[in-house]
């Protein structure tokens, strides 16, 4: 895997990252599934004891169990999307379901920064032939920096358009780029877009990052 | 006389169904979905424990735990947290937590920590009341 030997560290912190999320998401389902069951419990105990059982109060609880499962199924699902993006260093995808994967593996650290995140989806598929993991990789760097540049209350909107030659990826209305910190895209951004070709522009003007892929990875 | 408890966690449903268990449980239940709200209940009323999620959106629990010492230095905190972790939990009980939970967590425990912390938080306040009539005591020479 040539690409992964190129990113190593960087690319492992990046996985290990979304994993300690993810992990955190799932924590909180099985929470949730946890307290319900004992709250059936206590209900049962009180029944034992006399108190009659209320069919509506025991639907809205299996209703909350199945609402957990389907939230359960949805962070595995990204999960599981977000462990085979590694498995190919070139492949075809629609950067509107990447972006989507992108958002859903986020989200629990935008909320943290008191970010919301909104993509403007494209009709049309935008597809390139590239290497998800690390496309993901980068795009966590833009993201990671657009909130910033965005800040706590504001909101990030991710755009997908199709060019002859590639695609641009675009973090819109990052209304306090001119004071966020640090210099972006700096060494572990850069390293990421020679492996896949890209070039990341800051755009002050219109306040946002564009990236732009072409429509192939090149091989080695 | 129940005990008082604050839950402070970001996930609605979570903090739903754990407030509807402890008051089946007899216990006073108040709940606050971020630690701002759970400062500003903090300030309207006193509380036996306080059960705090370690990660929250804008203020995490670290952060409310050491305001809320300050600002009470009697209040009993107990971690409740999907995001364990050794050093976190350290952390916490260096900053005076009263202990540091990972979810799904034992009900039964939960409750036997709240009488506890609702034991310390007596003793810490009855010491206090002591501290301040001997100091008056003290002060105006009786």
């Amino acid at each position: 895997m040539a690409h992964m030997d190129l990113i190593g560290l960087s690319g492992i912190q990046f996985f290990g990252k979304m994993s300690a999320s993810i992990s955190h998401d799932l924590k909180n389902v099985l929470a949730v599934i946890n307290e319900n069951a004992g709250l059936l419990e206590d209900l049962c105990l009180m029944a034992e004891k006399g108190k009659s059982l209320d069919p509506v109060r025991l639907k809205r609880l299996a209703g909350d169990v199945k609402n957990q499962i389907r939230r359960g199924d949805r962070i595995i699902s990204s999960m599981n999307t977000f462990a085979h993006s590694a498995d190919s260093e070139s492949v075809t995808i629609d950067l509107r379901e990447l972006l989507g994967l992108l958002v859903e593996l986020s989200l629990r650290y935008a909320s943290m920064r008191g970010v919301r995140l909104e993509i403007d989806r494209p009709s049309d598929s935008v597809t390139v032939t590239t290497s998800p993991f690390v496309l993901l990789n980068l795009l966590w760097f833009c993201l990671d920096y657009a909130m910033t540049a965005a800040g706590p209350g504001k909101t990030v909107e991710i755009a997908a358009e199709k060019t002859a030659d590639g695609a641009w990826l675009r973090f819109r209305k990052l209304t306090g780029m001119d004071t966020a910190a640090g210099s972006f895209p700096a060494e572990p951004e850069r390293a990421l877009m020679r492996v896949l070709n890209a070039q990341i522009r800051l755009v002050p003007d219109s306040r946002e990052v564009a990236v732009s892929l072409p429509n192939k990875i090149q091989e080695e | 006389m129940a005990d008082k408890v604050l839950i402070v966690d970001d996930d609605k449903d979570f903090l739903s169904i754990m407030a509807e268990r402890m008051q089946n449980r007899g216990m006073e239940v108040v709940t606050a979905l971020s630690a701002a709200e759970a400062l500003r209940k903090l300030e309207e009323e006193s509380f036996d424990a306080v059960l705090l999620d370690l990660m929250m959106p804008e203020m995490g629990g670290i952060e409310a735990l050491q305001i809320m010492r300050k600002k009470q230095p009697e209040i009993q905190v107990i971690f409740v947290t999907g995001h364990p972790s050794v050093s976190k939990g350290v952390e916490a009980m260096k900053l005076g937590a009263m202990d540091f939970l990972p979810k799904p967590v034992d009900l039964s425990d939960l409750t036997e920590k709240i009488k506890q912390a609702k034991d310390s938080r007596m003793i810490l306040v009855e010491k206090h009341t002591q501290e301040k009539i001997k100091k008056i005591l003290t002060d105006k020479g009786w």
